[in-house]
């Protein structure tokens, strides 16, 4: 009975994670193999044509890229100057407290709530418009918490050590987090901030209503342009333009580009943050 | 003036005022949200707006604003992928952290967080030209856009935030506790299920909570395969509309100002709500956690 | 002990003990007291320390010897839940007065580790580190003159003359804590606390940095804990026995180690408790 029980439980736990993977290898494969077969150089260089059924995804891929850059200048000082706060500057106490609630909290907040934040904020009070601008914008408030909790992570990794021995040399707060810590630390803080990007470039809600359009004939020319971007192409191939069944094949290329391109963007992320807990050599 | 710089006050100040930031910006989503969100009660009651068993914003004289059927559909697209993802979840997590061997752990950690970067659009996307197709036809459906094909697709979003905190979780559950009960003659499995499960429960209900989170805030896969009837939910085989797709899809339409982008806002406070709710608890049972293993 | 007459109206152990010179105090420790969060540490300490001599801190693990030393040059101050009352006076001036300026204290009071915490950078940045901060110096030439008199000063110039450049985490324990000397000599301090800086070498490692503490005490007034009694005894001139936070007993080394005149201590070095 001991041996049927250990046995079905076993059989449990073994199901229980060889399903899930299965599954999701299936999903990214199911669109590899497909998308695999639209993607060549005109794919990735060319400007959508003939009402959306040919040619290329530039535009979006460029748009992407803008999205992204705005989100990671925003977000990245952002988070990295708070981490410090709450990590070099800690005193126990209500503000520190009320900071971290604010972290966990906006970390829990759905996408598509930044998404109604930023139409409000910066689409219409500040008037930026539906623009780069605002979707960046938006994507970095949403990547905001990722970023303080790697850099948090990186500084927490400095030995304490370092820090004493700084003091004790009459350095001051400033010149130890200036010259000892943030060096120390500023490439985990890198490599662990990419995850933050990679769900900024695959994120569409947030985009919706502050950047994203299914069609512009040009690419943006400033932040207030509209713009285009992978996860929204993916999205209006299939719900937007007139020809539904010659759209599909593109919209497997634009989903395996955006897969390779966040995937690709991860991996790195965490394997250089596994390299670098492993290798601390302090 | 001098000193106070000298002392570094004003650098502190700075970072403070940057680490206030994150504040700042919940704040600014609480006023965003309510501000437009309770204008809605200037066209019907509360009670109308939560418990109103009709959602017909246009077309309609005169229109009504009640979004029962949308929370419910959140609800039970919520509630289906809870299903799929608790038991695979935690029994992935058990055997990654409890069975498997270190080389294994250190191979299936990684790309199982890697498969959580997945963009939510890809799984709609799948959903759309492949799992809503499979559903259509396995059940004989007219049509393939049902509260299921959303829940399984959430479900498999969710899995990774799951199995990723739980071990995690069971990891940090203290080897004090498995030596205790190996020397009692107990096997790997059974510690694994009478005392270190028990010990992570509350943690692990942490990750459930959070991935319940993320799948109830989730839009572009319940925009784009749950159907999107906002009738009450009878049955999994039916298409629902959930309150973050409707945002999504209405919010394009709603003319400024309209009770209609009232009430798109006011399901926004509505989910914010929820989320916050969440978050409360996951930290709530994550102290409890920690406090009963001793770290 | 003695009766006197004191500034800080102690019965014992007090600001001014007999055995001291009183125009050789560099530090004087008055009725010090140091709470973590609630716990106390240290308890109505007060304690002299003569220029140019060494004080060895002694004490069971856990006893706050460390908490002590480190009030010395408000190191304590980073660590958040610490809340300390009474005064160090350092050549006069209360370093826990209104308006110190903190870091100059540090500059003028270097510190030693128990774990050797090289920065990771290269040997050269590393001593070079504390005369940048503080602006110290204006010419390269010059830079690289204090580095290498640091560096001798330490007895680590021979060995590291060839790789100044080297990461100075390739070096070995010994080595890397000389070199952590060398970073505190470069500024050119007053005193060095040492806090238990042997602990983790071995006999030769800890016999070099022992030989140059001798050598050390000619410039710099130097206070050292240890929990290694033989080491109190070879290289210190005033041994302080300290005892669940209290000092029991402050005395010339020769004296606490042939006639201990507390019990506690005579249990503690003859190796009954600790
Ligand atoms: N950061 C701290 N927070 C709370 N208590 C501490 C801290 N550091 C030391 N203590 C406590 O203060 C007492 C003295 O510690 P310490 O000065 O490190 O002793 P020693 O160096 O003699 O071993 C100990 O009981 C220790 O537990
Ligand atoms: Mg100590």
């Amino acid at each position: 009975m001991r041996k049927f029980k250990e046995l079905v439980f076993s059989v449990f736990l073994h199901t229980a994670t060889a399903l899930p993977l299965i599954a999701l290898f299936s999903v990214i494969f199911f669109i590899i193999s497909r998308g695999a077969m639209v993607i060549n150089w005109e794919f990735l260089t060319q400007m959508p044509r003939d009402a959306m059924t040919a040619g290329g995804i530039f535009p979006a891929i460029v748009g992407t890229f803008y999205l992204v850059l705005v989100a990671v200048f925003f977000a990245l000082p952002l988070g990295v100057m708070a981490a410090i706060y709450l990590v070099e500057y800690t005193r126990q106490g209500g503000i520190v407290q009320t900071i971290r609630i604010g972290v966990s909290t906006l970390a829990g907040v759905p996408s598509v709530v930044f998404g109604l934040f930023g139409m409000v904020i910066f689409v219409r009070f500040f008037g930026f418009g539906v623009s780069i601008l605002s979707g960046g914008l938006t994507l970095g408030i949403m990547i905001l918490p990722t970023v303080i909790r790697t850099s948090e992570e990186a500084l927490l990794a400095i030995p304490q050590g370092f820090r004493e021995a700084s003091f004790a040399l009459g350095a001051t707060k400033w010149q130890t987090i200036y010259r000892i810590v943030m060096p120390n630390s500023i490439s985990s803080i890198l490599t662990g901030s990419i995850l933050g990007i990679g769900r900024a470039a695959g994120d569409t809600a947030s985009i919706l209503f502050t950047a994203a359009t299914f069609y512009i004939m040009h690419l943006p020319n400033s932040v207030f342009s509209e713009v285009q971007a992978l996860p929204y192409h993916i999205y209006g191939l299939l719900t937007e333009g007139t020809h539904a069944q010659a759209q599909i094949p593109i919209a497997y290329g634009t989903a395996t580009v955006l897969l390779f391109l966040v995937l690709s963007m991860s991996a790195l992320s965490i394997v250089m943050r596994n390299r670098f807990r492993r290798r601390k050599k302090w | 003036m001098k000193k106070f710089f000298r002392r570094g006050k004003g650098i502190e100040f700075l970072f403070l005022f940057f680490a206030l930031a994150s504040v700042f910006f919940l704040a600014g989503i609480v006023v965003v949200l309510f501000s437009s969100g309770l204008l809605i009660l200037r066209t019907v009651t509360l009670r109308e707006f939560i418990l109103g068993r009709y959602w017909h914003p246009l077309f309609y004289e005169p229109p009504a604003y009640g979004i029962l059927p949308i929370i419910l559909g959140s609800f039970w697209v919520t509630l289906g992928a809870m299903c799929i993802a608790i038991p695979l979840g935690v029994g992935a997590a058990v055997y990654i952290a409890e069975v498997a061997s270190p080389q294994l752990k250190e191979i299936l950690k990684p790309v199982i967080e890697l498969l959580g970067a997945i963009p939510s659009v890809v799984y709609g996307f799948f959903g759309v030209v492949a799992l809503a197709p499979f559903i259509m036809r396995l059940f004989d459906l007219p049509i393939g856009f049902t509260a299921l094909t959303a829940s399984i697709l959430l479900g498999l979003m969710a899995l990774p935030t799951i199995v990723t905190i739980s071990e995690d979780v069971i990891s940090s559950v203290p080897v004090l506790y498995r030596e205790a009960s190996y020397a009692l003659g107990a096997t790997k499995l059974e510690t694994a299920a009478k005392v270190v499960f028990p010990a992570a429960f509350p943690g692990i209900v942490t990750a459930i909570i959070l991935g319940m989170g993320r799948a109830i805030g989730e839009t572009m896969v319940v925009m784009m395969v749950a159907g999107g009837s906002a009738i009450i939910p009878r049955s999994f085989l039916q298409p629902v509309r959930a309150m973050t797709a409707t945002i999504g899809l209405e919010m394009g339409e709603a003319a400024s100002g309209s009770p209609h982008m009232h009430a798109l806002f006011g399901i926004g406070c509505v989910l914010f709500v929820l989320t916050l709710l969440f978050s409360i608890a996951a930290e709530r049972f994550s102290i409890r956690f920690r406090r009963q293993v001793g770290i | 002990m003695v009766d006197i007459i004191t500034s800080c109206q102690l019965p014992v152990a007090s600001c001014q003990s007999s055995f001291i010179s009183q125009k050789e105090i560099k530090i004087s420790i008055c009725s010090l007291n140091i709470w973590y969060t609630d716990t106390q540490a240290i308890e109505d300490v007060s304690l002299d320390i003569e220029k140019n001599k060494v004080t060895a801190i002694i004490g069971p693990s856990g006893c706050g010897k460390s908490t002590l030393i480190r009030a010395m040059n408000r190191m304590n101050d980073i660590i958040p839940s610490v809340k300390v009352k009474g005064e160090i006076l350092l050549d006069g001036e209360n370093i826990y007065g209104e308006d110190i300026d903190v870091v100059g204290i540090r500059r003028r009071i270097g510190m030693v580790f128990q774990r050797p915490n090289p920065f990771p950078k290269s040997v050269f940045e590393n001593v070079a580190y504390g005369l940048k901060i503080n602006g110290l110096i204006k010419k390269k030439e010059e830079l690289i003159e204090k580095i290498e008199q640091a560096l001798k000063d330490a007895a680590l110039w021979s060995e590291v003359k060839d790789r100044l450049g080297d990461s100075a985490l390739d070096l070995s324990g010994g080595q890397q804590q000389r070199l952590c000397i060398a970073r505190a000599l470069a500024i050119e301090p007053e005193v060095i606390l040492f806090d238990e800086p042997c602990s983790s070498l071995d006999p030769t490692a800890t016999a070099k940095i022992e030989e140059l503490i001798q050598e050390l005490k000619k410039k710099y007034t130097i206070v050292i804990v240890t929990h290694n009694m033989q080491q109190a005894a070879r290289i210190s001139d005033f041994s302080a026995f300290l005892l669940l936070g209290k000092l029991i007993e402050f005395n010339r080394t020769d004296k606490i180690f042939t006639h201990p005149e507390d019990k506690r201590t005579e249990n503690y070095i003859t190796g009954r408790f600790g």
